[in-house]
């Protein structure tokens, strides 16, 4: 009984979510473009199971894996487990290797099945005509979530301001731009803001603030935040060095 | 019929395929890691059939709603040439889509814990909801206002690069005056702003944009919406910091 109650709770939550694009469109559509929508029947369908969906996945993942993340958050970034509370105290931000290792792998894991990112590596391999592949671009971007957390717990384990890691990382994304195979730009702009929705950001959010709640000296409002951005930054690395590497690899192929 | 079968069964092995390294991850990390059994091992079970049917239904959804509806709309607002309705309904679609986002709401009630926590607003349960709305609201319009840009972009056929690296500055150049509590919250609200189902709408509407207008590629045009929305978030919460 308690499980239909959450069922009905989360598919209340992701239509509320629908309600709005709905809105939107219904509204263009009649008032503005004034003409039926193509198969209508079909894209209603397909609402549906979108609707259906999200929300098995929603409850599966409430009931699954976020419990027990946490969980293992929490455990992994206690100090009993890092071994700091029998020295004088101070932690070394190498005690802290299973964090860093578990938040890559987590980083990694999530992002391969998040759905909005499977959304537009099967629209890119669509438009490119398969010169983008589906699994080449979720690795590259699953890789680039990877580093970015676990370099992100990094920076709340030593401590050092959020902003030299964020704009250095521009400078890098500005860097790739120039010598980056032009068709990959936009796409790997994308692939950054994609990677944290449904899966990934409850994970980390939690690992972030066990970990800004018990490491000493750190806040958990004023560190615990930053992993996400984090995770933005980084697949735009990998995703346009995944680029460069296919196509240097070709040209030196072609030689 | 057993066709239909035998496709469903295979896009359940492919989800399943896409939960499977959660799963080992988890295995490996609480097993010989942390060296303990998995608590409530038949619920968690059951919650991971419920994943792999829940990513099913969803994928087989966006290639039957999602994806032709987006097209089919920007096929229609092409070929109706009104720039100024498409920006209308570039704009409604990126804050309706951003307002009730439930992401932003739990971002927006931190953020407003911080700045009562900073003495920035004072700290009743009143102040602390109108900045929260605050927030919220300011999130939704700098959405609404990257998807008109990037719809713009698609149609003059701007750089997207020049964009993007010059919004970048701009954060930068922000974050030097912005008050630093809000720093951390304005960088995670770039990336908690699109959700599930606002991504493959705006992907298909933006390469549907891009293949209907002579001289766009889909591929170097279509995309890039979901990168200005990512941005403008940043831009416009530090700025709400700083003036509020």
């Amino acid at each position: 009984m308690e499980y239909l109650e959450r069922l009905t709770h989360m598919g209340l939550a992701t239509l509320r979510d629908v309600v709005p694009i709905a809105l939107v469109i219904f509204v263009f559509q009649l008032a503005v473009l004034r003409r039926p929508i193509p198969n209508l029947g079909r894209v209603l369908l397909g609402f549906a199971y979108v609707l259906v969906g999200l929300t098995l996945f929603l409850l599966g993942l409430e009931e699954a894996l976020f419990p027990l993340g946490r969980a293992m958050a929490q455990q992994l970034t206690d100090p009993v487990f890092i071994g700091t509370l029998a020295g004088d105290g101070a932690p070394r931000w190498q005690d802290y290797y299973w964090v860093y290792l578990f938040a890559a792998a987590i980083g990694f894991s999530t992002t391969i099945a998040e759905p909005s990112l499977i959304a537009v590596a099967l629209k890119a391999s669509e438009v490119s005509g398969g010169a983008i592949s589906v699994w080449g671009l979720r690795v590259a971007v699953g890789v680039g979530v990877a580093v970015g957390i676990a370099l992100g717990t990094f920076r709340i384990v030593t401590g050092t301001p959020l902003h030299a890691y964020i704009i250095a990382g521009y400078v890098v994304v500005v860097i790739q731009t120039l010598f980056a195979p032009r068709m990959i730009v936009p796409l790997a702009y994308d692939s950054g803001g994609v990677t944290t929705s449904t899966v990934t950001v409850p994970l980390v959010t939690a690992l972030g603030l066990g970990l800004a709640s018990t490491v000493p000296g750190r806040s958990p409002l004023l560190d615990g935040f930053g992993l996400i951005a984090f995770a933005s930054l980084f697949p735009m690395m990998t995703v346009m060095g995944y680029a460069q590497l296919s196509a240097w690899r070709a040209r030196r192929n072609a030689r | 019929m057993p066709r239909g079968l035998e496709a469903f069964a295979r896009a359940l092995l492919g989800s399943a395929r896409d939960l499977l390294p959660i799963a080992v991850v988890v295995v490996f990390f609480q097993w010989v890691v942390l060296g303990q059994p998995i608590p409530h091992w038949e619920r968690i079970l059951a919650g991971s059939v419920l994943v792999v049917l829940g990513l099913t239904f969803f994928i087989q959804g966006l290639e039957m709603g999602l994806f032709p509806l987006g097209e089919s709309m920007a096929y229609a607002f092409a070929q109706k040439g009104s720039l100024a309705w498409l920006l209308a309904f570039a704009f409604a679609l990126g804050f309706g889509t951003t307002v009730a986002e439930p992401a932003l709401i739990a971002v927006a009630g931190e953020a407003a814990l911080v700045a009562a926590h900073g003495g920035v607003i004072p700290d009743t349960e009143a102040a602390r909801a109108e900045y929260a709305l605050g927030l919220r609201l300011t999130v939704a319009l700098s959405v609404g206002a990257a998807i008109v840009v990037g719809v713009l972009r698609i149609v003059k056929g701007w750089s997207l690069p020049a964009l993007i690296v010059g919004g970048y500055l701009l954060v930068v150049a922000m974050t030097a005056v912005a008050p630093p509590e809000i720093i951390g919250i304005a960088y995670d609200s770039g990336g908690v702003t699109t959700s599930t189902i606002t991504v493959p709408l705006v992907t298909a509407l933006g390469v549907g944009l891009a293949s209907s207008i002579q001289g766009r590629n889909p591929v170097t045009d279509g995309f890039g919406l979901i990168a200005l929305a990512s941005l403008t978030p940043m831009i416009f919460v530090m700025a709400y910091g700083m003036f509020f």
